[in-house]
């Protein structure tokens, strides 16, 4: 269970009360961003050791906040099973705090994240759906986004410091309330492990022999799909995190580390050796094609995020969601095995500072991300739509199943904990222009000698404006 | 036609009623005439200067800076001609996306454009059932590119789509990657793009068709000129001014090209394309604006070539 490293936790992050405000800020205001996913790392482990912990009531002073009248979410929840989810939320919100009316506006979820920039600067709603991590930050540094101490103060106890870590902006005032997060992992489905005597591997060899066997067996070994561009960020992330260690990995997303290091030419290496069990025509595909390809037995194993379940949900019979099950990436023999780093985003709730609407709403804003912070609405959220866990600690545990708790307790169980790599990195190197670009290159010929293809990562990343 | 205002007001009753003299021949419009004239253009001009003039005008601004597109730009973000120094020798998208205009171009050119005359031609020689015919060709234009794109991409898809799964190439072994391996994506998408483009031009060539005179056709088949002859040597030719906009069309249609390649994959791994490089820069979440200007007043100089050739001819034709 990990409680060896409780106490780390607590020591993590020292906090200073501004007198008279009621605001607490953490001392350190150098945070670097490797700091931040440190702690976040450890937070996760605190989430799921909370979720076993029983509840913890919430204690809202209510003087940030206001009933009736109204609001607005700009949402990217756009597909039909999330969207139900924050519907449900905001319908129990709206009885909950004097029949506040609240107008969702929900935006294709590319299209959201593409125009974000010009979305906030224009006439945004007063809250907004966004990830944490690099991408909080940028937009909380490019004053875009509304400080909410007062409000997290009546929710942190809620929240582990390494959640709390996860919305602190640059400058050390909270930006966003955590409301929900997913592991990365290796799905497959257990009839058909079970049927063909597969063993999980837990090494890279008996890996490698598994896809063998899976493709004898006219398996595609490995589902893939990287149409989107974004899907093979995360095959990218695992290997640099378990072959060169996650302070590298994180070093490497900031900028402080080169691509062109020799270490990143061995994550290549290393990736090929896995390619050959791809879905074919991977390049072509959406990451719900591939999802179908698992779900219908085609396919052996998929390493994407939890919210791969949505499409065992939505798509025949209710069986399949039962079957669904994953393992953690293989070890890779090297010293950072044992870090057992892994991708495990956290989707948050903002305010947006230009809303036109946020001067007169503020108080019921300020009321919904409460109300968002709260254990029994993140459940009401996760009910309609389960591709995530809640984030709040008196989120009641029992109702999870199987997969959820395994998801809790695969992330609780690493010591290093990454967001994803367009949610680390700067956003202009991330985008179908660079990282995405580079690694479909890379997959139309994965033997192919990659120092050229390096080095041209490396003159993009120093072409761009530093931050 | 109506540029040719003066002369049909000296010959008309009214104006003679209207105009307060008639001792200059710069008198022939009123006062209120005039008015009404500069609004006629003002009103164009005004709305011309605010939604193209000032934009454009922007743009090659904005590409001598690093504007990231959040507050307002000041002095601090010029960077002279580094954005271009990158395009040229650092940014490797960039030369691969101007080769696919190219490749776009030539295509539409030697390719697509003949089909649709082809078409034309056939269509104009009254077979039984033309209406049906053209209305056939016709159809893919009513639609929107975007709609084309997602048409496409559909009959595309390696495992799910229509093309593979009707000559059976869904296994792994002959399974074909239309939208996903760069060396055929860009034709996948083209054989799409053509679906729309042979029904256009072969719309705006029978329009033109119909308009020749017929005797030319019968004084041609009079001194024994067979058809393939006619249309070359008499036809042709005398449908220049439809050929160059025909020309021209095509021109355009190539160096706009965005929405199919776009709707695939945002215009990555083979699919890249001058117009995508500058939405991806300016207007994504990386929001490097003052990049996206740069690629986009290359785009404007590039483009500047068929415009001036196009209002050239369309002046001469009016005039």
């Amino acid at each position: 269970m990990g409680d060896s490293r409780g106490p780390k936790i607590a020591g993590s992050s020292e906090r200073i009360l501004i007198p008279g405000t009621g605001i607490e800020l953490p001392v350190d205001f150098d945070l670097s961003r490797r700091d931040m996913l440190k702690i976040a790392g450890y937070g996760s482990l605190a989430a799921f050791i909370a979720a076993c912990g029983g509840t913890t009531p919430t204690t809202t002073s209510g003087s940030v906040t206001a009933k009736g009248g109204s609001m607005s979410i700009g949402s990217y929840l756009s597909d039909a099973v999330p969207k139900k989810g924050l519907q449900d939320v905001v319908d129990a919100f709206t009885s909950a705090n004097g029949g506040t009316k609240v107008k969702v506006n929900t935006v294709d979820h590319g299209t959201f994240q593409n125009t974000i920039n010009n979305y906030l600067q224009a006439t945004p709603e007063d809250i907004f759906t966004w990830f944490s991590g690099h991408r909080m930050r940028f937009f909380a540094k490019k004053g875009l986004a509304q400080p909410i101490d007062d409000v997290w103060n009546d929710v942190k106890s809620n929240f582990t410091e390494g959640f709390a870590a996860s919305v602190k902006g640059d400058d050390g005032h909270v930006y966003a309330v955590p409301t929900s997060y997913y592991p990365w992992a290796i799905f497959y489905r257990k009839d058909v492990f079970t049927a063909r005597n597969y063993k999980i591997p837990t090494n890279w060899d008996d890996f490698i022999k598994l896809c063998q066997q899976m493709k004898k067996d006219n398996l595609i070994p490995m589902a893939f799909a990287d149409k989107d561009g974004w899907p093979a960020m995360g095959t990218f992330d695992i290997l640099n995190l378990r072959m060169n260690g996650y302070d590298f990995h994180v070093g490497l997303c900031g900028g402080q580390q080169k691509w062109t290091d020799p270490k990143v030419a061995n994550v290549f290496k290393k990736w090929a050796e896995l390619t050959p069990y791809y879905s074919p025509a991977f390049a072509g595909l959406t990451w719900q094609e591939a999802a179908q390809q698992l779900r219908q037995k085609k396919a052996g194993m998929y390493l994407l995020g939890l919210f791969v379940s949505e499409q065992f949900v939505s798509g025949g019979n209710a069986d399949d969601i039962n079957q669904l099950d994953f393992f953690p990436f293989p070890d890779l023999g090297t010293q950072y095995d044992s870090e057992k780093a892994l991708d495990a985003p956290i989707d948050v709730y903002m305010l947006a500072k230009k809303s036109p609407t946020l001067g007169t709403d503020s108080g019921q804003a300020k009321a919904f991300l409460e109300f968002m912070s709260k254990g029994s609405s993140q459940i009401t959220y996760w009910k309609a739509s389960p591709g995530a866990i809640p984030t709040a600690n008196d989120a009641d545990p029992s109702q999870y199943p199987a997969l959820t708790k395994k998801a809790a307790q695969i992330v609780s169980g690493a010591k290093r904990i990454t967001q994803f790599f367009d949610r680390d990195s700067r956003p202009d190197f991330s985008g179908p222009n660079a990282m995405q670009g580079f690694l479909l290159r890379y997959l139309s010929s994965p033997k192919q000698d990659t120092s050229s293809l390096q080095g041209q990562m490396q003159s993009f990343w120093d072409s761009l404006t530093p931050e | 036609m109506a540029t040719s205002i003066t002369p049909a007001r000296e010959d008309s009753p009214e104006a003679g009623e209207l105009a307060p003299t008639r001792r200059g021949r710069y008198n022939v419009l009123t006062r209120y005439d005039r008015r009404v004239l500069m609004l006629m253009v003002g009103i164009p001009l005004l709305l011309e200067i605010i939604f193209i003039w000032w934009p454009t005008l922007s743009s090659i601004l904005l590409s001598f800076t690093n504007y990231d597109g959040v507050g307002d730009v000041g002095p601090q973000n010029f960077v002279g001609l580094k954005n271009y120094q990158f395009m040229f020798s650092g940014y490797t998208l960039f030369w691969p996306a101007f080769f696919h205009n190219v490749i776009w171009l030539a295509w539409l050119a030697f390719i697509a454009t003949p089909i649709g005359i082809f078409f034309a031609v056939l269509l104009d020689r009254e077979l039984s059932g033309t209406a049906f015919y053209q209305s056939v060709f016709f159809l893919p234009v009513v639609l929107s590119l975007v709609i084309v794109g997602f048409i496409w991409e559909l009959q595309f898809s390696p495992t799910e789509g229509f093309i593979n799964n009707a000559f059976g190439l869904t296994k792994a072994n002959n399974i074909i990657d239309w939208l996903g391996n760069p060396r055929i994506n860009l034709f996948a998408i083209l054989i799409a793009a053509s679906w729309r483009h042979v029904g256009y031009i072969m719309v705006i060539y029978l329009s033109g068709l119909k308009s020749v005179d017929p005797t030319l056709r019968e004084a041609a088949k009079v001194d024994g000129a067979n058809e393939f002859r006619t249309f070359f040597r008499v036809i042709f030719p005398v449908m220049a001014p439809i050929n160059t906009v025909v020309a021209v069309i095509t021109t355009i249609e190539a160096l706009r090209a965005f929405d199919i390649a776009f709707i695939v994959n945002q215009g990555k791994n083979g699919l890249e394309l001058l117009s995508i490089l500058i939405t991806n820069n300016s207007i994504s979440e990386a929001s490097l604006v003052g990049f996206g200007s740069a690629i986009a007043v290359i785009l404007l100089v590039i483009s500047l070539g068929p415009i001036i050739v196009f209002l050239s001819r369309v002046m001469r034709t009016t005039s």
